[in-house]
């Protein structure tokens, strides 16, 4: 099956975060195969990546490597949409941050961090999060609509 | 420098800040700094107005859950202002709906509150 790939390589700041949603949103739109929705629901899951790894970048490199980056690879194929975020930042468990205290929970005033993985979990078909001392890596898979039928193929 | 849209205003005896644009990690802080100062100026009946927020992550989230516990805590309150599915999506998906009350106007929420 083709798949075409798009690879960003971005510096590890903040302030490029909003570009890379607008990349990735609008590699997702070349041929549309996800909808307005799921378009958005993208642009979340790849902002909490992006967030955490340039977190992880930062927190590693305390006094600061501008030349820090992190990358950022989509993956187009017909049936899904496939978003790959990398950095090289000081890993975590992601095991840990998977589950939220519920809602009803007196607890739940407390979180103020801890919001994206979950959010990365429940708006992606598939999310895999590998992470270790020398880094992590998010791979997020959001499937196409399913063609009008008579058009597949 | 991404713009983030911070506009306050006073309706009965509420402060109402509008946000428009994006509330990523790099716009966040300038939207805790406001709030916290209002905080800090005693004014803690707060309506966050996001209506015209066009996208929200889990660090401006965050953002807005420190400020309701900050609220709370001197016997305030904060009550927010969405109506737009996208924004609104977030807020179920990570329960904050039942921790935040969420108003389809200012005046709804003022009234309220």
């Amino acid at each position: 099956m083709k798949v075409d790939v798009i690879r960003l390589q971005v510096p590890a700041r903040p302030e490029y975060l909003a570009l890379v949603r607008m990349v990735v949103a609008g590699t997702a739109r070349v041929d549309p195969l996800l909808d307005d929705e799921r378009v958005d629901d993208l642009r979340v899951v790849v902002s909490e990546a992006c967030t955490n790894a340039i977190e992880a970048v930062l927190e590693r490199d305390a006094a600061g490597d501008p030349d820090a980056t992190i990358e950022v690879e989509c993956r187009l194929s017909a049936s899904q949409v496939e978003v790959v975020v990398s950095d090289r930042g000081r890993g975590f468990d992601p095991d840990a941050l998977a589950s939220l205290p519920s809602v009803t929970d007196p607890s739940r005033l407390r979180v103020e961090r801890g919001l994206g993985i979950p959010l990365i979990r429940a708006l992606s078909d598939e999310a895999e999060i590998t992470s270790d001392e020398r880094g992590t890596r998010v791979r997020v898979a959001l499937y196409a609509v399913s063609p009008p039928a008579g058009l597949a193929d | 420098m991404i713009e983030l849209g911070l506009e306050l205003s006073e309706r009965d005896g509420w402060a109402v800040l509008a946000v428009s644009g994006e509330v990523d990690v790099a716009t966040a802080p300038r939207l805790r700094e406001r709030l916290v100062g209002l905080v800090g100026e005693g004014r803690t009946r707060i309506v966050v107005d996001l209506e015209k927020v066009d996208f929200i992550d889990s660090t401006g989230l965050g953002v807005l859950v420190g400020a309701l516990k900050r609220v709370r805590t001197n016997d305030g309150d904060l009550a927010l202002v969405c109506t737009g599915p996208r924004i609104l999506k977030v807020f179920e998906i990570t329960g904050l709906t039942k921790v935040f009350a969420i108003h389809r106007t200012v005046d709804e929420a003022t009234v309220t509150g």
